[in-house]
């Protein structure tokens, strides 16, 4: 009977298109955190590299090329700049919370990555491992919950600077987070709607079976983004850093590693962004029109294709992040919050209403998501993607008479108009040296 | 009470957000996109200097390799930065020469006065100007550092070729 057991344990154990389980998916687990951690840090070091390249050739520039071929080693030599340098601990900051805030802003920043999915499962001859560090079951709620951590470390290191420009920083960015998360959880709530699931590998697979979300979601997805660039505080939400305001935010007072880790930690979150924007509205790892690859039996190639796959949709949108913060100046305060809580939070909150409905006649309607409309488009999701268009027209028709963000004035009537002009005219332009 | 900035109103096409926003990314990515960038990978690509450069000097020699200068003391009376040193010496010909000579061209202005003032044609300016130092003292150039520099001179400005033509 051992005997029997024994073998049953052995055959499932052997069987590789199962998950994995007992002790090798403990040490599948450590391996890929292991590689993740390392492909992720030195994906961050390149980042910084990109954006110095992109940032020089939107300026008709070269950017860094001297260190290495075509400049390619410039991560290298800029972290071995980093660690040499000099450790400076202002004599007015609290230390305690001086030296635990940029910790308190990296664990986050690497921690939300262990949830997305990243490529196909791999089968082995220990059974199917999972190409996400932990595919937890409450997927997408974990990192809104782990993302709003993040906000800690930046405040804290403004505060216990004791410095007046840090402690402004993180004012902005804890005022800036709090009310861009609303409309970011608000704005997935809509993904939630149509993949039944929160958690990101079944969100994947529901897109794999009825289409990318991109499309019946589309201003859900550009609520999602304009959040994200709110949430990793990049330009044209910077505020927090502010360089011509505040010198640089937060981590004015830092040096050395501990301002490097504010700095890995911002490019970090914004790989997870990108690789959020991929997996809940882009298909994450799917490989457009071809379902073999995306469906099972698994096989290693399968997995590879996958991984190449999502690497370039997160790659696409870490060069948006970096295009558009070399093309958009920074939002004053007073229109950041009022992009934020007049703008981006009525839309979502309209939209999930909107989109909720219509997910409901649908489901009224008997229409299953994976039919098919003459055997080719999915009906759901054409449906939802023209309901989708219409109301984006309608939004960005409205938003784009000028309402979006604000001119800074009162309106000046037709009659101090007249009078405004009658002054330029009667009073002559001064004189230099009058 | 705020302050309240009066703006003039502005038609819509000016004050769009959404609409400016698409403008400025696709000039972003046209720059982009351009090969041609402007920056000038200097140590391995120069700048062709104006034949009127007055950069580090040099002191021209005669045929027989002796410097051209004949110490009458022109180039120091005229140097308004007071950088050049010469002490006259003489020979048993009675041929004046210079015993000293040194310029210091960290506290050159690059003039040019004291070329125009040579009657020999001795001392000139040069187009060249990459003499970094280690040190204070390197930048005292004597005469035997002045005629072993082999940059080309500067032709000064002609007042009957006055655009250098």
């Amino acid at each position: 009977m051992n005997m029997c057991a024994a073998l049953m344990l052995f055959q499932h154990a052997y069987d590789p298109q199962a998950p994995v389980h007992g002790a090798p998916w403990l040490w599948f687990s450590i391996i890929k955190i292991l590689v993740v951690f390392t492909v992720l840090m030195v994906t961050i070091a390149y980042l910084t590299l990109a954006e110095r390249k992109i940032s020089a050739w939107i300026q008709d520039r070269h950017g860094p090329n001297r260190v290495g071929p075509r400049g390619l080693a410039q991560p290298l030599a800029d972290g071995l700049k980093n660690i040499m340098k000099e450790e400076t601990y202002p004599s007015a900051a609290y230390s305690p919370l001086f030296i635990l805030a940029p910790v308190m802003s990296f664990i986050p920043a690497l921690i939300t990555f262990a949830v997305i999915p990243f490529a196909a499962p791999l089968p082995t001859r220990w059974g199917l491992v999972d190409m996400s560090i932990a595919d937890l079951p409450v997927g997408f709620l974990y990192i809104l919950a782990i993302a709003s951590l993040g906000v800690y470390g930046i405040v804290l290191a403004g505060w216990s600077s004791n410095n007046k420009y840090a402690l402004l920083g993180g004012l902005r960015s804890s005022a800036q987070m709090v009310s861009y998360e609303v409309s970011m959880g608000l704005a997935v709530v809509s993904v939630l709607l149509l993949s039944g699931n929160v958690s990101l590998s079944s969100i994947v697979s529901s897109q794999v079976k009825t289409g990318w979300y991109f499309f019946p979601l589309l201003i859900g997805f550009f609520l999602f983004l304009v959040a994200a660039f709110a949430e990793t505080n990049r330009l044209p939400f910077d505020l927090p850093e502010a360089e011509s305001e505040l010198i640089a935010g937060y981590h004015t007072e830092y040096s050395s590693m501990k301002f490097s880790m504010f700095f890995i930690a911002e490019y970090s979150n914004m790989t997870t962004a990108s690789a959020l924007l991929t997996t809940l509205f882009f298909g994450g790892w799917a490989v457009p029109f071809w379902t073999t690859v995306n469906t099972a039996p698994w096989h290693w190639w399968k997995t590879v294709i996958t991984l190449v796959c999502f690497m370039l949709k997160t790659g696409f949108f870490l060069f948006l992040y970096m295009w558009i913060r070399w093309t958009l100046p920074r939002f004053r305060y007073d229109q950041l919050m009022s992009v934020g809580w007049k703008v981006m939070l009525p839309i979502a909150l309209a939209y999930l209403v909107v989109m909720a409905g219509a997910v409901l006649a649908l489901d009224a309607a008997g229409i299953a998501p994976t039919a098919r409309l003459g055997g080719f488009l999915p009906t759901y999701w054409t449906l939802l993607g023209v309901l989708n268009i219409v109301l984006a027209v309608l939004v960005f028709v409205v938003l784009d008479r000028g309402r979006l963000v604000s001119p800074a004035s009162a309106r000046v009537g037709p009659v101090e108009l007249a009078e405004l002009r009658a002054m330029s005219t009667r009073r002559p332009a001064p004189v230099q040296g009058d | 009470m705020a302050i309240q900035v009066k703006v003039l109103e502005r038609p819509i096409r000016q004050t769009s957000y959404v609409r400016a926003m698409l403008k400025g990314m696709a000039i972003t990515f046209k720059h982009l996109t351009n090969p041609h960038k402007v920056t000038w990978q200097y140590p391995e690509q120069k700048w062709d200097l104006s034949p009127r450069w007055r950069g580090t000097h040099r002191m021209l020699t005669d045929e027989n390799g002796k410097a051209k200068c004949v110490a009458c003391g022109l180039c120091p009376q005229i140097c308004p930065a007071n950088c050049i040193k010469l002490v006259p010496g003489e020979d048993e010909e009675g041929n004046r020469y210079p015993l000293v000579y040194e310029i210091d061209e960290f506290r050159c202005i690059f003039c040019g006065y004291c070329q125009e003032v040579c009657p020999e044609e001795a001392i000139h300016v040069g187009r060249h100007y990459e003499n970094s130092e280690y040190s204070r003292a390197g930048f005292v150039y004597d005469l035997e550092r002045l005629t072993a520099q082999t940059h080309p001179v500067c032709e000064m400005w002609d007042p009957a070729d006055p655009r250098g033509e």
